[in-house]
C-alpha cells in the first residue's frame, strides 16, 4: 500500500477545454504547493480530491488515498480535510460545539470536551469553548478552523489560499502552526497559493501552472 | 351464499333511506345524540348567531346533539350545494343538515324532492304552535305539508328616526312623496336579498288595488299589466334614493350604520324588534322608531329545513323542535336577544310558559302585535323571480 | 440555554421534514411533487371549468358542447359594465402603483425618510386584504372616520354627504383599496431587484453627470429592475382583475366586476347558473391574457419613449415636485392602512358612534366579548389550515432547492414562469371548476380540500421567499462540513437550516400570511363549511356590523402579523449570543 495522497493523471476540463493538468504522488507529512495566477483553476484542482467539483467542469483520472480510490467517494468519505481563505466557523456554533463538529462521533461527553478542551490548549486558546466565533480575532478563528479540521483525524490536508486573509505577522504564524501540526499527524497536503512566501514556508515540491 | 348477497345488496340502499320516524320521538332522540348538525344560516347577523349558538348549546346540553353554524350570505348557496351533491350522487351524509329557508329556496327545494320530511308536525313542541293566526302551513302559497318547521314570524316594518321625520308615512304613496321632497334620505337592500325583494312585493301589493292577483301564480299574459304600477312607482323613486340608486346597501343590516350615521332617515326591516334590539347594541340611536302601513304590511314565517341527503336528520329535528320550546320562543322575542316574533299560540300555553312571554319588554320601537295590524299574504314565489329578474336589469345592471 | 433552544429547533425541524432524511428515494421526486401541487388543482379546474361553459355538464344530465351559456352570458344586460370594470381597475390599479412605487424608489431610495417606509413594509404586507379594504371602507366613506374628523368644524357637516365614493359605479374606490396593498408588494419586489442591479454606483454617475436624482435613476436603473420585476407586476395585474373580497367590500354592485359576478352566478340554485358561471370564468382569463397582452404593448412602447427620451439627454434636475408627489403618495397609501386599522380598532370597542363626533360616546369590550366564541374558534381553523399548508410549502420548498443543489440543477426561466403561473391565473377562472370536479369525483367538501387549495398559492410565495437566501448560502461551509465527515444531510440539518434560520422563519410566515388571507378558494372549496377569519369577515361585510367587521377584520391581521413578529424575534432570541447571525 502507498501511503499518501496520489493524484493519477488529473485533467480538468471546462467546457470541453482543458483546464488543469497534473500526475503527482504527495507523501505524508510532505506539502506539494500550486502556484499560479487567479482563475486558472488552482482551487478546481482541490475541490476533485474533497469531490465537490462545481458541474460546469468534468475530469479524467484518480484519486487514490493511502492507495484507495476515493475519486467517486462521496465528499464526507473521503477523509479529506480542507481549509479556505476564510475560517468559515459555522457561526450558529459556539467555538467548542463547532470542533464538536469535527470531532468523530463516539465516547462519552466528558472525553468529547476534554479532547476539545485539549485541542483549545493546544493552540493556545484554552477556555474558549463557549466563546461565539464572531468574536474571535481573526488568527484565532484560523486557528479554531485548523483545529476543527483536525479533530476531524483527515488522511489529507487541502490548503485554498489559506493564508490570503492574514496580515503579514499573523500569517507566518498560523502557516507554521498549520505546517507543523500536519508533518505532526503525517498527512500529505496539497496547497494552493499565489504568495511565492507560502510555496517556499511549506518547503515542498512547487508546481506552477500557466507558466 | 349467493341469494344472501343478492339479498344483502337489495338491503343496502333500504338500510341507507331508513330513517328514525319522526313520529317516534324517543327514537329520533336516540338517533340524535352524538350527530352533529351543519344549520345553514345567513351569518350577517351578530344578533342572530348569538341566538343560534345559545340553541347549539341547549341541544347539546339536552340531547348530546352538536349544532355547528355555517354562515351564508345568501341561503341559496346551501339550495346549490344540495342541488350539486344530489346531482353528484351524495345521497347520504351531505353537507348540510339543516337550513334556514322560506319561499322560493323553499319552493324549489320542495319541488325538486331535495327536502326530509313530512315531520314539522310530528315534533313534540308543535302542540304549541298558532296553525290559524299566523302562516305556517303555507309558505309564499306553497303548502308545507311538514316539509319544513316554523321558528319565528316575521313582517314588514319601516323603520325611522323621529329626529328627522315627525310622524309614521302611512302608504307607499306618501313614501314616495316624503322621499321626492327629502331626497338622498331613504334607500332599501340591493335585490335578490330578500328584504329587497320584500320591499317590491311590498310596493306591489300596497298599490295594486286588488292584490290578490298575487296569490297564483304570474303568468306571461298577466305579468306586464300587474307590474306596471310598481315600475312606475320606481322609477319616480329610485332618483330619490340614497346616492340616487347608483348603489344599494346589501342587507336590511348594512342600513343601520346608515341611520346611525344619518345618511338616510327611513328604512325597511323584516323582524319587528329589530330597531329595538339594534338601539340596545349602540348600532341605532334611540330615537328610532317603526311603522307599518295603513292597509297593513307583508308578513311570513321563517322556517327550518332539512335536506334529504342529511346524516342527522335526527339531530336536526331535536334543533327544530328546540327552536319551537316555549323557552326558546321567549327568547327569540326578547329585544335584548332577537326581537323575532313568535309563532306560538299564547292560548296553548300553560301560566308557566305564558309568563316567559309576558315577562318581556318588547322596547320603546317594536309595535305590539295589535299595532302590527293586518299582515299581507307573500304573492306566490313566481311574482318574486320575475320581479326581481327585472329590477335587476332595469336598476341593477343599468347605470 | 442557546444550545437547548438550538437543539430544540433541530428536533422540531427534524421531526416535521422526515421526507428529507429518505434522500436517494424521495427527493429527487419532490420538484415533480411540487409542480404537481402547484399546478395540478389549476389545469384540474381550467378542465371543470371548460367543460360546463360548453354546456357539459353530465352529472346535471346536461350534454353538450353547445354554446348556451356563452350566448347567455352575452345576452346579461351587465357584461358590458362589468367586463370594463375588471378591465379598467386591473390596469389603473397596476398602473398607480407601480408608477408611485417607482418614482417613490427613483427619488427617494437610500434616504431617511425611505428607509422609514421600508421598516413599515413587513406590516404592511402582511396586512389582509379584507382587512386593509374595510380599514379603507372605514376611512373614507362619508360618514367615515376623515369625515368625522373634520366635521362639522372644517365641513359644516352635520350629516354625511350623499357623496357615493365606497362601492363606486367606476370602481375607484376599489381600485385604490388595492393601490394600497399592492405598493407594498411592488416595493418589496423591487428592493429585493435593487440588490441585482448596482443602482447605488448607477445613482452616483449619473448625478455626476448633472442628472436630478429621479430622472438619472429612471434612465439607468429602472430598465434593469423592470425586467427583474416583469413577472411580479403581471401577478399584480391579474391579481388586481380577478380579486372578490375587496370587490365585494370596496367595489360597486351595479352591476359587479366579472369576478364577483362568476362567484354570485356559482350561489345561485339554478344550475344552468353555473354553466354561465363557466362561461364567465372562461371570459375572465380571456380578459387577463389581453389585458396581459395589452401591458406588454404598453412596456414595448414605453421602452421606445424612454430611449427617446434617454437619447434627448434632458438632466430633469429639478425633481423636486415629482420627489415631493411620489412620497406623499406613499405615506398616503402607508397611512390609510395604518389609519384603517386604527379605525378598525376604535370600532371594535365603540359604544354609540354617532355621526359627526370624532370618538365614540363610550369604549366598551361588548363586541369582543360576543365575537369571542366565533372569532376563537375561527382562529383555530384559520391557525391549523395555515400552518399545515405553510409546513408541507416549506418542506416541499427546500426538498425542491436542496434537490437542486445536490443534483446541480438550477430553475429556468421556464422553472420560473412555472412558479408564477398558479399567481397568474385568475382565481376564477379554476376555482369554480375545481369545485365541480371535486364534487364529480366524490370528495368530501372540508379542511382538506380547502388545504390543498390553500397549497396552490401559498407554495409559490413561500418559495420565491426563500429561494434568494437559500441559494445565496456560502457553499464553501457545506464543503467544509463534508471534510469534516459531515453527510449531505448532516450539512443540511445541521449547517445550512440553523444558518438559514432567520429567512426560512420568514419563508413561514410569509406562508402563514398568504393563507390566513385566502378567501375564495375556503369559501368554494369548504362548501362553507370551513369558517376561517377571512371568510367570517367577509361574510359579515354584508351585514353591515361594523363593531363586529372590525373584530374580525382585526383578528384577521393579527393572525398574518403575528408570524412576522416571531419572524423577527426568535433568530434574536436564538442567536442573542451569535454576533455572526444577528443581523443578517
Amino acid at each position: 500500500m502507498v501511503k499518501g495522497l496520489t493524484l493519477e493523471d488529473i485533467a480538468i476540463f471546462k467546457g470541453g477545454q482543458p483546464l488543469v493538468a497534473l500526475d503527482r504522488h504527495i507523501a505524508p507529512g510532505t506539502v506539494l504547493s500550486v502556484m499560479g495566477p487567479s482563475g486558472i483553476g488552482k482551487s478546481t484542482l482541490l475541490s476533485v480530491v474533497t469531490g465537490t467539483l462545481p458541474p460546469a467542469f468534468t475530469f479524467t483520472g484518480r484519486v487514490l488515498l493511502d492507495g484507495a480510490d476515493i475519486t467517486h467517494l462521496s465528499p464526507h468519505r473521503r477523509m479529506v480535510g480542507i481549509l479556505f481563505q476564510d475560517d468559515l466557523l459555522f457561526p450558529h456554533l459556539s467555538v467548542g460545539a463547532n470542533l464538536a463538529f469535527g470531532l468523530r462521533p463516539g465516547g462519552s461527553r466528558a472525553d468529547r470536551n476534554a479532547q476539545i478542551a485539549q485541542a483549545l490548549e493546544e493552540v493556545e486558546l484554552g477556555g474558549f469553548a463557549d466563546r461565539d466565533p464572531a468574536t474571535l480575532s481573526g488568527g484565532q478563528k484560523a486557528r479554531v478552523a485548523l483545529m476543527r479540521m483536525l479533530l476531524a483525524n483527515p488522511c489529507a490536508l487541502m490548503l485554498d489560499e489559506a493564508f490570503s486573509r492574514l496580515d503579514t505577522t499573523l500569517r507566518a504564524q498560523v502557516r507554521a502552526l498549520v505546517f507543523a501540526r500536519a508533518r505532526d499527524r503525517a498527512l500529505p497536503v496539497l496547497m494552493v497559493t499565489h504568495d511565492a512566501e507560502d510555496a517556499a514556508a511549506a518547503g515542498g515540491e512547487i508546481v506552477n501552472l500557466g507558466v | 351464499m349467493k341469494s344472501l348477497a343478492l339479498i344483502a345488496a337489495l338491503a343496502l340502499p333500504l338500510a341507507a333511506q331508513a330513517q328514525t320516524n319522526p313520529a317516534d320521538w324517543d327514537a329520533v332522540a336516540a338517533a340524535a345524540k352524538g350527530q352533529t348538525v351543519y344549520w345553514n344560516a345567513w351569518g350577517g347577523s351578530t344578533t342572530t348567531n348569538d341566538f343560534i349558538a345559545w340553541i347549539g348549546n341547549k341541544v347539546q346540553d339536552e340531547y348530546g346533539v352538536t349544532l355547528e353554524h355555517v354562515k351564508l350570505t345568501d341561503t341559496a348557496d346551501a339550495v346549490t350545494r344540495v342541488l350539486a351533491e344530489k346531482q353528484a350522487g351524495t345521497d347520504t351524509d351531505g353537507a348540510i343538515d339543516m337550513i334556514w329557508i322560506n319561499g322560493a329556496n323553499f319552493a324549489a327545494m320542495k319541488d325538486a324532492g331535495l327536502l326530509y320530511g313530512p315531520f314539522a308536525e310530528q315534533l313534540p313542541n308543535w302542540q304549541y304552535v298558532d296553525v290559524t293566526g299566523k302562516t305556517v302551513q303555507t309558505d309564499f302559497t306553497v303548502p308545507v305539508e311538514g316539509y319544513e318547521s316554523p321558528w319565528a314570524m316575521a313582517q314588514v316594518v319601516f323603520i325611522y328616526d323621529t329626529a328627522d321625520i315627525a310622524e309614521p308615512l302611512s302608504s307607499m304613496q306618501a313614501i314616495l312623496d316624503w322621499s321626492t321632497a327629502h331626497p338622498g334620505r331613504f334607500t332599501y337592500p340591493q335585490p335578490p336579498d330578500f328584504l329587497g325583494t320584500t320591499f317590491l312585493k311590498q310596493v306591489l301589493v300596497d298599490t295594486l288595488d286588488d292584490p290578490s292577483v298575487l296569490q297564483q301564480p304570474a303568468t306571461d299574459e298577466n305579468y306586464a299589466t300587474v307590474t306596471t304600477p310598481l315600475w312606475d312607482y320606481l322609477d319616480k323613486l329610485t332618483p330619490t334614493l340614497w346616492r340616487e340608486g347608483r348603489a344599494y346597501p346589501a342587507t336590511g343590516t348594512a342600513m343601520f350604520p346608515l341611520i346611525a350615521d344619518g345618511e338616510i332617515d327611513l328604512s325597511t326591516s323584516f323582524s319587528p324588534g329589530a330597531a329595538t334590539a339594534a338601539i340596545a347594541n349602540n348600532e341605532l340611536p334611540d330615537t328610532v322608531r317603526t311603522f307599518v302601513l295603513d292597509k297593513g304590511t307583508i308578513g311570513n314565517a321563517s322556517f327550518v329545513a332539512i335536506p334529504y341527503n342529511s346524516g342527522s336528520a335526527e339531530g336536526a329535528m331535536v334543533v327544530a323542535n328546540a327552536l319551537l320550546s316555549p323557552e326558546a320562543q321567549a327568547r327569540a322575542q326578547d329585544p335584548e336577544i332577537l326581537g323575532y316574533g313568535t309563532v306560538l299560540d299564547m292560548n296553548k300555553l300553560d301560566d308557566t310558559q305564558r309568563g316567559l312571554f309576558d315577562a318581556l319588554d318588547l322596547g320603546i320601537a317594536t309595535l305590539s302585535p295589535a299595532d302590527l295590524g293586518t299582515v299581507q299574504a307573500e304573492p306566490h314565489p313566481s311574482w318574486m323571480t320575475r320581479i326581481a329578474d327585472d329590477w335587476a336589469t332595469r336598476y341593477g345592471v343599468a347605470q | 440555554m442557546v444550545r437547548h433552544a438550538r437543539f430544540d429547533f433541530h428536533r422540531l425541524l427534524a421531526s416535521a421534514l422526515p421526507l428529507l432524511r429518505m434522500k436517494n428515494r424521495v427527493l429527487p421526486v419532490v420538484p415533480a411533487l411540487t409542480l404537481l401541487a402547484m399546478l395540478g388543482p389549476v389545469m384540474a379546474g381550467l378542465y371543470g371549468t371548460i367543460l360546463p361553459a360548453f354546456g357539459h355538464l353530465p352529472a346535471a344530465g346536461l350534454v353538450g358542447p353547445n354554446l348556451h351559456a356563452f350566448r347567455a352570458l352575452a345576452a346579461w344586460p351587465g357584461l358590458p359594465r362589468s367586463v370594463t370594470l375588471s378591465l379598467t381597475t386591473g390596469l389603473a390599479m397596476t398602473a398607480i402603483a407601480l408608477t408611485l412605487v417607482m418614482l417613490l424608489v427613483a427619488g427617494w431610495s437610500g434616504t431617511k425618510a425611505f428607509r422609514a417606509l421600508e421598516r413599515l413594509l413587513s406590516p404592511l404586507l402582511s396586512v389582509p386584504h379584507a382587512a386593509a379594504a374595510f380599514g379603507l371602507a372605514f376611512l373614507i366613506a362619508p360618514s367615515g372616520w376623515v369625515a368625522r374628523l373634520l366635521s362639522p368644524g372644517a365641513t359644516g357637516w352635520t350629516n354625511p354627504p350623499d357623496w357615493l365614493i365606497v362601492q363606486d359605479p367606476w370602481g375607484l374606490t376599489m381600485t385604490l383599496g388595492l393601490v394600497v396593498k399592492e405598493m407594498p408588494f411592488l416595493l418589496l419586489m423591487t428592493l429585493a431587484a435593487l440588490g441585482q442591479t448596482d443602482a447605488v454606483r448607477a445613482r452616483s454617475i449619473s448625478a455626476a453627470l448633472g442628472y436630478g436624482r429621479t430622472t438619472g435613476w429612471l434612465k439607468t436603473v429602472f430598465p434593469r429592475v423592470y425586467a427583474q420585476i416583469r413577472l411580479p407586476v403581471y401577478v399584480v395585474l391579474a391579481y388586481g382583475m380577478s380579486v372578490v373580497d375587496v370587490a365585494l367590500i370596496l367595489g360597486p354592485n351595479t352591476p359587479p366586476p366579472l369576478s364577483v359576478q362568476i362567484v354570485k352566478w356559482m350561489g345561485e340554485p339554478d344550475f344552468t347558473a353555473r354553466l354561465l358561471a363557466a362561461s364567465a370564468a372562461l371570459l375572465q382569463l380571456a380578459l387577463v391574457v389581453s389585458a396581459l397582452g395589452l401591458w406588454c404593448i404598453g412596456e414595448l412602447v414605453f421602452s421606445r419613449l424612454g430611449l427617446v427620451w434617454i437619447n434627448s439627454g434632458h438632466r430633469g434636475a429639478r425633481d423636486a415636485p415629482i420627489r415631493a408627489f411620489a412620497l406623499t403618495g406613499g405615506i398616503l397609501s402607508a397611512l390609510s392602512v395604518l389609519l384603517g386599522l386604527i379605525v378598525l380598532a376604535v370600532w371594535s370597542f365603540a359604544g354609540y358612534w354617532g355621526f359627526p363626533d370624532a370618538l365614540p360616546d363610550t369604549f366598551n369590550v361588548k363586541t369582543w366579548l360576543r365575537q369571542g366564541d366565533g372569532v376563537l374558534s375561527a382562529l383555530a381553523e384559520t391557525a391549523l389550515i395555515a400552518s399545515v399548508v405553510t409546513l408541507i410549502a416549506l418542506i416541499l420548498t427546500v426538498g425542491c432547492l436542496e434537490a437542486e443543489y445536490r443534483h446541480r440543477r438550477t430553475l429556468s426561466q421556464r422553472g420560473l414562469w412555472l412558479l408564477y403561473l398558479p399567481l397568474l391565473m385568475p382565481q376564477t377562472a379554476f376555482l369554480p371548476g375545481l369545485q365541480s370536479l371535486l364534487l364529480n369525483v366524490g370528495a368530501d367538501v372540508g379542511r382538506m380540500p380547502v388545504m390543498l387549495a390553500h397549497l396552490v398559492f401559498v407554495l409559490p410565495y413561500v418559495f420565491l421567499s426563500l429561494a434568494d437566501p437559500f441559494r445565496a448560502w456560502d457553499t464553501r461551509n457545506a464543503a467544509v462540513a463534508a471534510a469534516l465527515g459531515a453527510g449531505p444531510d448532516g450539512v443540511l440539518w445541521r449547517v445550512r437550516l440553523p444558518m438559514l434560520l432567520r429567512p426560512v422563519l420568514t419563508a413561514l410566515a410569509v406562508g402563514l400570511s398568504v393563507s390566513v388571507g385566502q378567501y375564495l378558494p375556503t369559501l368554494l372549496i369548504g362548501g362553507g363549511r370551513v369558517a376561517t377569519l377571512t371568510t367570517e369577515a367577509v361574510a359579515l361585510s354584508s351585514g353591515g356590523d361594523r363593531r363586529a367587521i372590525a373584530v374580525y377584520g382585526l383578528m384577521q391581521t393579527g393572525a398574518a402579523l403575528v408570524p412576522f413578529g416571531l419572524a423577527l424575534l426568535i433568530p434574536a432570541l436564538v442567536w442573542r449570543n451569535r454576533k455572526g447571525l444577528s443581523h443578517g
